[in-house]
């Protein structure tokens, strides 16, 4: 059994790391990957000590600095369920691996919404993509959709409408992006916006070849021919591991205290899976470094009684 | 250190891609990088080896790798 377990590897995950393990605590630090949301991040201005620094940059450094003590990782591993235990915690692996420790700390972040209609998983990568900044020029000089109405699908529409044939802005509701953004989309000439839009579902054969789009006033269906569908309408904390042990708040995130606990003793949450207001690097990781201290704290009292 | 012919598929706006690139560097392995961005040949040529449109795509020798996955980069390399 492990004295302590991080479950997640973005920067709040990695931050705590650093700090349980100058703690020469017997540590596991378990996650998906390293780095979560800073993968899709092309440049950080505002993280101290960086003027600039492209995110895989940064996370390779934090990385490295977690790498330099002897802890146990296990990456590319994906916690299922965790739950409680006699005398602490059990993270339950999709791979079936089980793993126990006294106390844990639960980082996992957030992950792209997706919309769930039909065609969407099934063309994931053949015209569907959630990151626009990697896949976009992959579709340079054809027909797309942008799907969402905030500041991503804004910023992705605005790359789009200068390498591509034709962008489609498909939004639920009215744009609710930054004004400054809104401006800059109005002088495209090939852009269409299509507000208060549902999108209904993504055909295509091998690839995508449409999108089917329903008018939320009139009632009435229509088929735009697009080849590549770029889905940013926002972010989902990974927080269904603890939704049994924990309630959710609205937004399904795991709500603490200022001192990271949950409401599960010995069970501390950090970073953007939990509602923390403010999602950035810099405060998922000086969350991370509160939830270790913490978590310290406790083991050191649960040592003395 | 490796014999094998390493093709790299990628856009220059790709986190991923980024990381894919510089973790080959580290390990020493000289590879052809295919701007996707810039040349519609490299996109036709992605598409047709890995049936799908998503950045990076990694090609060692005759085996595909889709996405920046470290454990199987590894496998393959080591083979």
């Amino acid at each position: 059994m492990y004295d302590l377990m991080i479950i997640g590897g973005g920067p709040a995950g990695l931050s705590a790391s650093v700090y349980v393990a100058r703690k020469r605590l017997k540590m596991l630090l378990i996650s998906v990957d390293i780095g979560g949301q800073v993968n899709n991040t092309l440049g950080v201005e505002n993280y101290l000590g960086y003027q600039f620094i492209e995110g895989p940059e940064l996370i390779d450094k934090f990385h490295n600095q977690v790498g330099q003590f002897p802890i146990d990782q296990k990456v590319g591993n994906k916690v299922s369920r965790l739950e409680k235990i006699d005398n602490g915690f059990e993270a339950i692996c999709e791979t079936g691996d089980r793993y126990q420790s006294r106390v844990a700390i639960f980082a996992t972040g957030k992950r792209p919404r997706k919309l769930n209609v039909p065609g969407e998983a099934e063309f994931i990568g053949r015209g569907v993509t959630y990151c626009a900044i990697c896949d976009g020029p992959v579709f340079a000089g054809q027909r797309v959709a942008v799907i969402g109405g905030g500041n991503s699908a804004l910023e992705a529409a605005l790359d789009m409408v200068k390498i591509a044939e034709h962008v489609n802005l498909v939004s639920l509701t009215p744009l609710t992006g930054d004004p400054i953004l809104i401006d800059r989309l109005k002088g495209a000439k090939n852009l269409d916006i299509y507000l208060e839009y549902q999108t209904e579902k993504i055909e295509g054969q091998d690839f995508v070849t449409g999108i089917v789009i329903k008018d939320l006033k009139s009632g009435q269906s229509k088929r735009l021919e697009v080849t590549g569908v770029f889905i940013e309408i926002g972010l989902i904390p990974n927080s269904e591991p603890v939704s049994g042990l924990i309630n959710l708040n609205k937004r399904r995130e795991v709500p603490i205290s200022c001192a990271c606990e949950t409401t599960v003793p010995g069970l501390y949450a950090a970073g953007d899976v939990t509602d923390v207001p403010e999602k950035q690097i810099a405060v998922a990781a000086g969350e991370g470094a509160k939830a270790a201290l913490q978590a310290h704290r406790y083991l050191q009292r649960m040592a003395l009684t | 250190m490796t014999d094998k012919k390493v093709v790299i598929y990628s856009t220059p706006t790709c986190p991923y891609c980024k990381r894919a690139k510089d973790y080959l560097a580290r390990k020493g392995i000289s590879y052809i990088d295919r701007n996707v961005a810039a040349d519609r040949d490299a996109v036709k040529e992605m598409v047709q080896k890995s049936g799908q449109m998503a950045v990076p795509v990694i090609i060692i020798d005759n085996e595909i790798v889709v996405g920046f996955n470290q454990a199987l980069l590894d496998k393959l390399l080591s083979q």
